[in-house]
């Protein structure tokens, strides 16, 4: 099974060689180190860029406008945030030129807490990201899926942001489902083929295994797991976190249905409203900080248009409004949302009565 | 007030053709006359806001002549700023275009009436869009510059900005990115300084003596020219594109110019007597040379004058964007700069 950023590699492979990836460039993202998280090993396209978050964001605009294709990555969310005004200008493109020009890039970058990254390497992005009119905004919680929509993102004619969840990158797929079609059974074997080895690294060329293009549409949730009694919709690792809120929950006979929307941008109001008519009870989950948080804008929405289909008042589960998550254990714990919270919140949602 | 820079060596004084000094002196002012148009319809309610380029013609319409016009990497991209309009006359836009956009109509064809005056967005000449946040397109230069590296033709990146804006980070990151050793890039960077920022002299601001003094720590080859003088500006826009276009190397060009409106409507927009006009010490030159009569000379402003004044009255009646125009072009729906770039037919 592959890990979620041996997937990502493996797109990147695929988007340089048979879909038109012309650069794939950051901070350390080119030889010998290959990406502070091992993303970029082994790939022809890849250079390291001047330590200039602005210069790279600006320079994959440019490079896109000039008909290339570019996928850039900020090292740590943490450090996009001296970028915004970038970012908008790249989501505005289109749209102020009146349909002129377009931006086809893509921008990745490592988001969330979840592995005591203190202050600076937890931040979250997904609430600033989807207020980003223009673009496209994804967060994969699978290899499978971090594979498909970062290919679907490499071929979208828009800005398409690919926030990865940092607590993720190194966790395999947890069943076949969740794996990249077309990668060796053997683990090892994976490894030795595309993992750059210790040391020098000079003589290294990768193996590629023969993965297909695999389309995850931008835009489509994923049901995790079915249900009746209550709705858990989230992204990023909280999908693993609920998972483990929801099998707990079965014990106690309760049937959660949990949604990974995997789009955050345009996401998929279908797929929420679908299951909100089923079960009446809806949480949303997310670890960016809770005031002006993207589940608020989901719930809004649900008071609007499915109110009278409510048994329950919708929730949100979201990080604490604090300036940063800190080091220590019990602050990490204290400052997103953990499994018990959103077990306990499902509950009662569940026997909540109207 | 804008210094005088003398013209150093380098740049060639060979004599421009009496016919170029024609076409420069008629888009000089073709330019004026625009945006003293464009002044007088935002004065009268015939649009929300202006700002333009009075006072730079002597600089930004050299700068559109020599540009080689067209689409993709093997043509060169603008990344202009909001005081480009003589470069985009030079380059052939209609100057009624510009009216349009001041009156935000449907029929503006650079942003279909949701951007300010002199927003210019042309993707068929590669002008990227122009965008009020300032320095932003020397982040984006480099981009394009790249790309034009790759493609191994002729094609020059030209970003331009004034002087204050300089202090941006985004314009360290164009001297840093354009000038990586062994990643050097073609792009002309084009600096106008008026010496303001809306209200806020150079001076006080900038420990530098010149703002091109800054393009020497990056081995940038960088030039201070009096860009009130047409002549001057054409000579060392030719020269620093030729160096850009055969050694694919960057150029750091800053031109002192005049600002004859002030920074913008906000300002009041009136004529400032006080900075040198380009156009009349360009006038008096011709009729010197005997190049042109004055008789001829105002001919052709009364010319554009009722032109442009008979065409903004047209441009009063065209439609306005609808409200629902807003939710166009959110997103595209195909790859429009990828097809035309791109030969290998990859989209
Ligand atoms: C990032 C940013 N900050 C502030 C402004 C407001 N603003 C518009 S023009 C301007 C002054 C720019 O001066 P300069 O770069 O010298 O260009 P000039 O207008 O003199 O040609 C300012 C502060 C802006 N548009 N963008
Ligand atoms: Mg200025």
């Amino acid at each position: 099974m592959a890990t979620f950023v041996q997937a990502v590699r493996m797109a990147l492979h695929v988007g340089e060689e048979r879909l038109g990836v012309t650069d794939i460039f950051g901070e350390d993202i080119g030889a010998p180190l290959g990406g502070v998280f091992t993303q970029t090993q082994g790939l022809r396209t890849a250079w390291n860029s001047p330590l200039d978050e602005r210069g790279i964001v600006g320079s994959a605009i440019g490079l896109a406008l000039a008909g290339q294709k570019p996928v850039a990555e900020i090292q740590f969310c943490d450090y996009a945030f001296n970028t915004i005004d970038l970012l908008k200008l790249a989501g505005a493109m289109c749209w102020s030129s009146n349909g002129d020009w377009n931006c086809p890039m893509v921008l990745m970058t490592p988001v969330g807490a979840g592995i005591h990254g203190s202050i600076y390497h937890s931040h979250s992005f997904d609430a600033q990201a989807t207020r980003l009119p223009g673009w496209k905004i994804v967060m994969p919680s699978t290899p499978r899926d971090a594979y498909g929509l970062l290919l679907s993102a490499i071929m979208d004619p828009n800005p398409v942001m690919f926030l990865a969840p940092k607590a993720l990158l190194r966790q395999k797929a947890q069943s076949p489902e969740e794996d990249v079609p077309g990668v060796p059974s053997d683990d090892r074997e994976l490894s030795k083929m595309i993992d750059a080895p210790l040391g020098d690294r000079s003589k290294w060329r990768p193996r590629w295994p023969n993965t297909p293009d695999l389309f995850v549409p931008l835009g489509e949730a994923r049901v995790v797991r079915e249900g009746c009694d209550a709705t858990v919709v989230t992204y990023g690792r909280h999908v693993h976190v609920c998972a483990k809120a929801c099998a707990e929950l079965e014990a106690e006979k309760i049937d959660v249905e949990l949604i990974d929307l995997r789009t955050l941008h345009p996401y998929d109001w279908t797929a929420i409203v679908k299951s909100v008519k089923k079960t009446g009870r809806v949480l949303f989950v997310n670890e960016d900080t809770e005031i002006t948080n993207f589940g608020e804008h989901l719930v809004r929405r649900t008071v609007d248009e499915l109110f009278y289909e409510l048994h329950a008042p919708p929730k949100v589960i979201a990080g604490k409004h604090l300036p940063g998550v800190g080091l220590a254990d019990n602050l990490e714990k204290a400052s997103v949302p953990q499994q018990d919270e959103i077990r306990d919140a499902l509950r009662n949602l569940a026997r909540h009565e109207p | 007030m804008a210094q005088v820079v003398s013209v150093p060596r380098r740049v060639s004084d060979e004599a421009l053709s009496p016919e170029l000094l024609v076409q420069m002196y008629d888009l000089m002012v073709k330019a004026r006359v625009l945006e003293e148009r464009l002044i007088r319809m935002q004065k009268q309610g015939d649009g929300y806001f202006w700002i333009g380029g009075p006072g730079e013609e002597a600089f930004s319409v050299p700068l559109g002549l020599l540009v080689h016009k067209g689409q993709g990497p093997e043509f060169d991209y603008l990344h202009l700023h909001y005081r480009g309009g003589g470069t985009m006359l030079a380059l052939g836009a209609d100057p009624v275009d510009a009216l349009r956009q001041m009156k935000n109509t449907a029929t503006d064809p650079y942003s279909g009436g949701r951007n300010f005056a002199s927003h210019y967005s042309v993707r068929k000449w590669n002008v990227v869009p122009v965008s009020s946040p300032i320095e932003v397109q020397y982040a984006m230069a480099p981009g394009t510059a790249m790309a034009q590296k790759r493609a191994g033709g002729k094609g020059i990146t030209i970003v331009t900005g004034g002087d204050a804006g300089t202090a941006e980070g985004e314009f360290a990151s164009c001297l840093i990115w354009s000038s990586r050793k062994g990643h050097e890039l073609p792009v002309l960077i084009v600096v106008t300084n008026n010496q303001y920022g809306i209200s806020t002299p150079y001076d006080g601001q900038h420990g530098e003596k010149r703002v091109s003094d800054r393009g020497a720590a990056f081995g940038i080859r960088s030039l201070t020219i009096d860009g009130n003088d047409p002549e001057t500006s054409y000579r060392a826009i030719r020269s620093a594109m030729d160096y850009v276009r055969t050694e694919r190397k960057p150029f750091f060009l800053e031109a002192m110019v005049s600002r004859l409106y002030g920074h913008s409507s906000s300002s009041g927009a009136n004529f400032v007597s006080e900075e040198a006009d380009c156009i009349a010490q360009f006038e008096a030159k011709l009729e010197d040379r005997k190049i042109l009569t004055r008789a001829r000379m105002s001919e052709l402003r009364t010319k554009y004058t009722e032109e442009l004044l008979e065409a903004s009255k047209r441009v009063r009646e065209e439609p306005q964007p609808e409200p629902e125009d807003v939710w166009k072009h959110v997103f595209a729906e195909e790859n429009m700069v990828g097809k035309a770039a791109r030969k290998d037919g990859a989209s």
